[in-house]
């Protein structure tokens, strides 16, 4: 592809014999913002700690540009790097940390402190360039770290869990900026992050991961709403799982009953996962439904309410803007596209 | 928790063994014994202006100056290569810095002379494999070489507890943006390990600048250092006036390097050990 900026091709990585990484297939196009989501021990530091030349894969290619960069040291990659504790330089000033990649450079002086002062006005630091980094605020940090990176121009800016320190709301703050950067200056991000909706908001592209294995690349959109098993489905918010036996096309049997479904292409009597997410459960009165329960708990949670509702040994999760009181018998409805068929697997 | 009763004993402690101690050495050097009872005097410092005295004291600090400096040298690179995290067998290493400081120092130190002698074990190596002796027993470099082997571990211990304190993730930011492994050091790894590498400067020169074994044993009485100087006050001539005095200028002398050393610390915005 002729914007494809960087690919990983069959990179794999042990430490002391745990895989850490089996596999990995990915390409990067350019300006693009890809996450890398997962739990935590999934891989997704590793893979960015790769790209950056900081560890170096067992095996496989990796490709900047089409070229194998593999043995490249990281201070000569056009990669930079927002490290996930901002990594300052303690004894340095504002200015100082963010000018060092271009004393490295031995770039004119009056030219860094234009840049410098360029990069702290976008990070709205103004003001803070002969500040010790030590009295600075997480948040403040964290900006003086993008712009010690930023301002190198890097052809590709890898974040790691940048955010993970900072309260709520300055989190979801800097990732409207973070996403605005990106698309203003026009520079790959790879982010990695265990946040899922953190994911959904930023990205264009995101890449789940678990054990060291790329479950599913798509968009947020892909991601949600066609997850590719049953890890995906839950880790991308929440979901009910249940076994299930696929009888034919178009027809599944979980939970004792049949339920039409809109999915195909399995073995007969093949044994899936059956994912339905909390908010396509209806809650309805016991004589109209499909599948009895008793109400368990109800928990309001700001927009909907959470209900734990209980059945046939299963505990549903239902998220609903209306509420039924505790230990009341309902029941659920069912939508045939509101059930998601997944082989079987959930952990590979 | 505020219990301020705690800190009594140790108050008492500090009055009886460290001030007075303090107030008597200060004592004994501007005082003299006449007839008439104890006189105010200046004498045992005008005394100390001999140019005699004046070069003892150079040399001490001189030979101080060149222990603290092979230290550093040796150390620091010793030091880097502990505090590195593919070292495995660091704590066999430390415990191996350690070891040596629980023996006598003076046994240490007797050692060395067997070692060094005319027909010691130094020179009958050199003569199995045919290269001439080398006669540095009682020699400067005999000194030098008993206050590093000595004072050694005082180096590496405080640069390696700064360098294996240092964030790793800071030396990889540098070398994200760009540093090569020449402008990493410069820039990050040796301005963080700097109070490290100052407690350690200044744990080293102060022993080595007092010392009174290591210059008479490796020296032989050759070399007169001010320790040897004020050991000779007290215990041969019984000048406790003029040893005193001494004291006191090697105690000017050694505050007044600590103040230097701190300030530099201070702008620098360290902290560590001292």
């Amino acid at each position: 592809m002729a914007d494809e900026i960087l690919r990983l091709v069959n990179i794999s990585k042990s430490y002391d014999g745990t895989v850490a990484l089996k596999d990995i297939n990915l390409y990067i196009r350019r300006n693009e913002f890809v996450t890398l989501l997962g739990p935590s021990g999934c891989g997704k530091t590793t893979t960015l700690r790769i790209i950056g030349g900081f560890e170096e894969p067992d095996s496989g290619d990796l490709l900047f540009e089409g070229k194998n960069i593999n043995k490249l040291p990281a201070y000569k990659r056009k990669v930079n790097t927002v490290f996930q504790k901002y990594a300052l330089f303690p004894h340095m000033n504002v200015f100082d940390n963010i000018a060092f990649g271009l004393r490295v450079k031995k770039m004119n002086k009056d030219l860094i402190k234009e840049k410098v002062e360029r990069m702290l006005k976008m990070v709205n630091l103004e003001g803070f360039a002969e500040r010790s980094v030590n009295s600075l605020s997480g948040g403040q940090q964290q900006r003086v770290a993008i712009a010690r990176a930023l301002v190198n121009e890097p052809d590709v800016l890898l974040l790691d869990e940048p955010l993970g320190a900072l309260d709520l709301k300055l989190r979801k703050e800097m990732q409207l900026e973070l996403k605005n950067m990106q698309k203003t200056l026009g520079i790959t991000f790879i982010y990695v992050t265990h946040d899922q909706e953190e994911a959904l908001t930023m990205s264009d592209t995101i890449v789940v991961m678990n054990n060291g294995v790329i479950q599913q690349i798509g968009t947020p959109e892909d991601i949600y709403n066609e997850p590719k098993n049953a890890f995906v489905a839950d880790f991308i918010g929440e979901s009910n799982i249940i076994d299930g036996v696929m009888n034919q096309d178009y027809l599944v049997t979980f939970m004792g009953k049949q339920f039409r479904c809109v999915d195909k292409g399995f073995d007969v009597n093949e044994e899936v996962d059956v994912v339905i997410r909390p908010e396509d459960i209806k809650v309805v009165s016991p004589t109209e439904g499909m599948l009895g329960g008793v109400v368990k708990s109800v928990t309001f949670k700001g927009v909907h309410y959470e209900m734990l509702i209980e059945g046939q040994g299963y505990t549903w999760t239902v998220h609903s803007t209306m509420m039924a009181d505790v230990n009341t018998r309902v029941s659920l409805d069912i939508q045939p596209n509101d059930i998601h068929i997944m082989k079987k697997g959930r952990v590979q | 928790m505020k219990k301020p009763w705690l800190a009594y004993p140790y108050a008492v402690w500090m009055v009886i063994f460290i001030i007075v101690p303090l107030i008597l050495v200060l004592f004994y050097s501007v005082t003299v014994q006449t007839e008439e009872g104890l006189q105010f005097t200046l004498s045992h410092f005008q005394r100390f202006l001999d140019p005699i005295y004046i070069e003892v004291l150079i040399r001490s600090v001189v030979l101080a100056l060149i222990c603290t400096g092979i230290c550093l040298v040796i150390g620091y690179p010793f030091a880097a290569i502990l505090a590195s995290k593919e070292f495995s067998s660091k704590k066999v290493m430390l415990m191996l810095i350690v070891v040596p400081m629980w023996m006598n120092s003076l046994l240490r130190t007797y050692a060395w002379m067997t070692l060094l002698e005319r027909n010691g074990i130094l020179n009958s190596f050199l003569s199995l494999l045919s290269l001439p002796r080398l006669n540095i027993l009682y020699t400067e470099s005999a000194v030098v070489l008993g206050m590093v082997y000595n004072f050694l571990p005082f180096m590496v211990l405080p640069i390696y507890s700064v360098l294996s304190k240092i964030d790793h993730s800071v030396i990889e930011a540098a070398e994200d943006l760009g540093g090569n492994a020449f402008t990493v050091f410069r820039c990050i790894i040796f301005p963080l390990s700097l109070p490290g590498v100052i407690s350690g400067i200044t744990m080293v020169f102060m022993p080595a600048v007092t010392t009174f074994v290591i210059s008479r044993l490796l020296g032989g009485g050759q070399f007169m250092l001010i320790g040897n100087l004020i050991e000779k006050q007290y215990l041969s001539s019984g000048d406790w006036g003029f040893g005193s005095a001494l004291s006191v200028i090697l105690m000017l002398l050694i505050l007044c390097s600590m103040g230097i050393m701190n300030r530099y610390e201070q702008e620098r915005g360290g902290g560590a050990l001292w």
